[in-house]
């Protein structure tokens, strides 16, 4: 097996926006790496964010098993999302995505250099914009609601015997079950579109996993809001005006994050 | 996001999945000589699937996965 220093990779956290004599604060990169720059010469203010990264560990074959395993995954993206957290006040910041990693600094460049007019112009609608998400839920008072409705027929099933009383709770309790989804999930639908008129632009993800959250609610909404900074307040108040207005559905705010999730030219 | 990393355990794995989300479905991907681009998503998020689904104690939360928002 070849040494670190034999299989040096590059690995880039973000693109900044900020000029040659960007100062960066002292933050650790995946596997403790010391982050620096790499000026984009002729790229204007162009700076990526980089680390050396051993091969050995973060080249192609060890990626595909490293990313299988679930605490080496959280380890490497919190020291991606470190940096680029320490790095977003300097100017504006040009994620990559997670596990962005070339053989070399002159490969990086090259690969920079042939997409500058999209990164230009992405860097140019990010600009003093912020991420913000916003996750909903099932509220759990209308599962209550439900549980309660169902409470009278229990009385009436006693008698007509226990086998049957188990099928109509059953049914009921699915019945019951799928009302509140289907009410949480109008009103996700329509929180979204009222978010839609506070924000620069959205996006959809997908419904987390249960397993990787540990949310027993539904997850019916996990949208993502791209905001101009001055904003925020004014988009904060209405996630929460939002959330009080409708029972069925239970709303929380994460953020400020960089703005990972727009990227790209459709978002 | 000082909320996040200043929060506990419990608030930690909520955050993870946040930011899941948002580093491998988001973020420039720019190709070239680029030893790997994580471009295919769908493959992590199935390989992480299999991980979850494989394991013991997280057995219990199995079917919900597939509910009707999986």
């Amino acid at each position: 097996m070849m040494s670190a220093a034999d299989r040096p990779g590059i690995w880039v956290y973000a693109l900044v926006d900020a000029g040659d004599d960007l100062t960066l604060p002292t933050v650790a990169g995946v596997a403790g790496a010391p982050v620096r720059t790499a000026p984009l010469r002729g790229h204007g203010s162009l700076t990526a964010v980089v680390s050396d990264a051993d091969l050995a560990e973060f080249g192609e074959d060890a990626l595909r098993s490293n990313l299988e395993d679930l605490d080496w995954l959280a380890a490497v993206a919190q020291a991606h999302h470190g940096v680029i957290e320490a790095v977003a006040h300097l100017g504006t910041v040009l994620p990559m995505r997670l596990a962005t990693v070339y053989a070399s600094e002159a490969s990086m460049r090259a690969a920079v250099a042939g997409r500058e007019p999209g990164l230009r112009a992405a860097m140019d609608r990010l600009r003093s914009r912020t991420e913000w998400g916003v996750k909903g839920y099932v509220a759990p008072a209308g599962e209550t609601a439900a549980a309660r409705a169902t409470t009278p027929q229990v009385a009436d099933d006693a008698a007509a015997g226990s086998g049957m009383a188990y099928l109509r709770r059953r049914r009921d309790a699915l019945s019951a079950q799928r009302e509140s989804w289907q009410g949480a999930a109008d009103g996700a639908r329509a929180a979204h579109a009222e978010l839609g008129r506070h924000c620069a632009a959205s996006r959809l993800h997908p419904p987390q996993s249960p397993q990787l959250s540990g949310r027993k609610e539904a997850m019916v909404l996990n949208g993502a809001y791209l905001l101009d900074n001055d904003r925020a307040a004014e988009f904060s108040a209405a996630v929460a005006a939002l959330n009080d207005s409708d029972p069925r559905l239970r709303l929380e705010l994460t953020g400020p994050w960089p703005p990972y999730s727009f990227t790209a030219q459709d978002a | 996001m000082a909320s996040v990393s200043a929060d506990r355990l419990p608030a930690q794995r909520l955050a993870l999945v946040d930011l899941l989300d948002r580093v491998l479905a988001g973020g420039v991907v720019i190709t070239g000589e680029i030893t790997l681009s994580v471009a295919d998503v769908d493959l992590v998020t199935i390989s992480l699937r299999a991980l979850l689904a494989s394991s013991g104690a997280l057995a219990g939360d199995a079917e919900r996965a597939g509910g009707p928002y999986g």
